[in-house]
């Protein structure tokens, strides 16, 4: 294979990495404006929803077990909000960051022991593990296509949802401002309750998508949630579809770095150019500087 | 009682029950346990260390333990890490002369020349010191959520390291490292014969801290950091310098992480990689939360108790499951710490008994937002 194609190998699977990496920033953003909280357990949501369509496939065809695997995920988001995060709202940023680590870990930990520690993946949802579809003398296999196909179908329903339903904008009015949507009639307990159930369910259905090609494993969640939140950073926080941006870039440049840097360094690539991004731009590349309030958060 | 005379009477249970807690491991013959007691007496230290940065100052750290393993690698590597090929070099017969890297007989009686645990231990502190500035100074800039990120993501990126690079031994850590001559006849090392010494060393080195922080907490510098931690633009306003205050809190609290970490590595002879991972991070957080924060000696006392248990595996295969559902459970249901609470109550029962007096109304907590 010559450079040319090897690049664009790199690009492409950097771009499938990346597409998962923009699923879990899209999901933190949903529930960033909608709450003010910044879910550590976003990355968990993935896992669970791989794990559970893992198991639910051995009982049901393929597409029954990720419909079900995305619905019993949501409605453990929903859980969580109405469980956890309605009671405590007007606690302090710090207590908030700290019960969704908690939350984090009881999840994961649960996951190891309702599962185990075995690595466990979907099987392919066309063809199989060997078949590939030439492209442009690079070689793809067909999940890639599932999983860009999934993403760009995703983003754009949400896309339409938050801009066109009545939900959708009753959404986007409880994070712009609260109280004028309290006013206007939107029950926002309720509004901030599905901004958790569809980042759940957003979470879960890239983890359904990825599980044939990155294999899913009980501890899967945290590096995920931590490269969401650097797509997030990148398209700036607040910003759902910036982060499609985000995540495609974070995703490329990670799997580039396998050119310079050894294999076991890649993690550390991405987390690198995170907290740069954090010391010289916290609002990100495609977001705004708004004075300090962008450090207020 | 006044604050200095309360605190003194404080420092004296404390000195008691150490004294108590050695007598009857001696009595019940189970000093073994006293092993993994020394070492929750370190992990105690990188949680007061915490309680300075999360409880004074008001800012959250995901990264304390990177700290620790920085100090404990850095020990590690240089006391065991051969210089013997540099014996040629004109600056390896500087540092010989000086002491600092030290000639001995291996295992297998070849010579090796090493690092002396003393010149190491500066070192760490050194690095420590240099790598808090670096990542503290542009970090305390952000708030909340993104200073989460940026030290859990520096914490991340050290712990990738340790894994990936051949020199801190991989996944494997570091074995071997040798013991250390405090000097007065003092020996940080695992060894059985000096287990009940140690104990007493890492109890002092406890006590120490304790009161340099008890010290800095009632000192100006205390009331500024609790200024900050209150309302910072308002401690801002009264001429505080807020940034200078919050990286002077974070690098005292990443030293004494480090120390922490040089100190557990010689006693427990070796690092390994699994001191610098999330979730050793994220224990330590729990642990001050469990503590209340804000009180030293309940943070101490809870951190000590706690991870005592862990160590001597009373969680079995829940431990990390344990700290998680900690962190949950206390910030929803006693964001003060389940210390306080109790407090209050033993407080209002004393009160009752002895004074018959009513008691005084349950003072209402403000909401901040």
């Amino acid at each position: 294979m010559d450079s040319g194609n090897l690049v664009l190998q790199y690009f492409l699977s950097g771009i499938t990495k990346g597409s998962i990496y923009a699923v879990v920033a899209i999901g933190f953003n949903l529930i960033y404006s909608a709450t003010g909280v910044l879910n550590f357990a976003q990355g968990e949501f993935v896992m669970l929803g791989g794990m559970l369509a893992v198991t639910l496939a051995h009982f049901t065809p393929l597409p029954v077990a990720v419909t079900g695997a995305v619905a019993a995920v949501a409605v453990i988001g929903c859980l969580l909000e109405i469980l956890f995060f309605r009671k405590l709202r007007h606690h302090s940023v710090l207590h908030l960051i700290i019960i969704t680590i908690g939350l984090s870990i009881v999840i994961q930990e649960a996951a190891l022991h309702l599962w185990d520690e075995k690595v466990r993946s979907l099987p392919y949802f066309t063809g199989n593990e060997v078949s590939s579809i030439p492209f442009f003398g690079a070689t793809i296999p067909p999940q890639v296509l599932w999983v860009l196909g999934t993403v760009a179908v995703t983003v754009i329903l949400l896309h339409v949802f938050l801009k066109y339903t009545l939900q959708g904008r009753a959404m986007r009015a409880c994070s712009s401002n609260p109280e004028a949507a309290m006013l206007a009639g939107i029950n926002i307990p309720n509004m901030r309750t599905l901004s958790f159930g569809l980042s759940a369910a957003l979470g879960a259905l890239a983890g359904c998508v990825i599980s044939p090609m990155t294999m899913t494993q009980y501890d899967m969640g945290a590096p995920l949630a931590i490269k969401g939140f650097a797509a997030a950073i990148f398209g700036g926080l607040g910003n759902p579809m910036a982060s499609v941006v985000g995540g495609l870039l974070v995703g490329v440049l990670e799997a580039f770095s396998v050119k310079w840097l050894p294999a076991a360094y890649s993690d550390v690539a991405a987390f690198a150019i995170m907290l740069l991004v954090l010391f010289v731009r916290p609002h990100g590349l495609l977001g705004r500087p708004e004075g300090a309030s962008v450090r207020d958060h | 009682m006044t604050t200095s005379v309360k605190h003194l009477a404080l420092f004296l249970v404390f000195a008691l029950a150490v004294v108590a807690a050695q007598l009857f491991m001696r009595v019940t013959e189970t000093e073994y346990c006293l092993t993994q007691l020394t070492m929750s007496v370190y992990y105690a230290i990188v949680v007061l260390g915490l309680c300075l940065v999360m409880g004074y100052a008001g800012q959250v750290s995901l990264g304390h333990g990177a700290f620790f393993a920085i100090g404990g690698y850095t020990s590690a590597v240089l006391t065991t890490y051969d210089f013997s090929r540099f014996t040629g070099a004109a600056w390896a017969g500087w540092l010989k002369q000086a002491h600092v890297f030290v000639v001995k007989e291996d295992l297998y009686g070849s010579q090796v020349m090493t690092t002396s645990p003393w010149a190491a231990f500066l070192a760490a502190m050194a690095g420590t010191f240099l790598i808090a500035c670096l990542i503290g100074y542009p970090a305390l800039r952000l708030k909340g959520h993104y200073l989460a990120m940026a030290t859990l993501g520096f914490g991340l990126i050290v712990s990738k390291m340790l894994v990936g690079s051949a020199l801190t031994g991989a996944a494997d850590g570091i074995n071997g490292v040798p013991e250390w001559k405090l000097g007065f006849g003092l020996t940080v090392s695992g060894k059985r014969a000096v287990r009940v010494e140690n104990y007493y060393i890492a109890c002092g080195l406890l006590l120490l801290l304790l009161v340099l922080l008890r010290n800095l907490v009632l000192s100006r510098v205390g009331r500024a950091l609790q200024a900050i931690h209150d309302r910072e633009t308002a401690a801002n306003a009264m001429g505080i310098n807020t940034a200078a205050y919050k990286l002077k809190a974070f690098v005292l609290s990443a030293l004494m992480a480090a120390l922490a970490g040089v100190f557990f590595t010689h006693y427990a002879g070796g690092i390994g990689p699994s001191e610098a991972g999330v979730l050793k991070s994220v224990r330590y957080v729990a642990l001050a939360a469990a503590g209340g924060m804000t009180s030293l000696w309940g943070v101490t006392g809870m951190s000590t108790l706690l991870n005592y248990w862990s160590l001597r595996g009373l969680f079995g295969s829940y431990d990390h499951a344990v700290f998680g559902a900690i962190l949950i459970l206390i910030i929803s249901l006693a964001p003060e710490g389940p210390l306080k609470p109790l407090e209050q109550k033993i407080k209002w029962l004393t009160r009752r008994m002895f004074a018959d007096s009513p008691a005084p109304p349950q003072q209402k907590e403000v909401p901040i937002k």
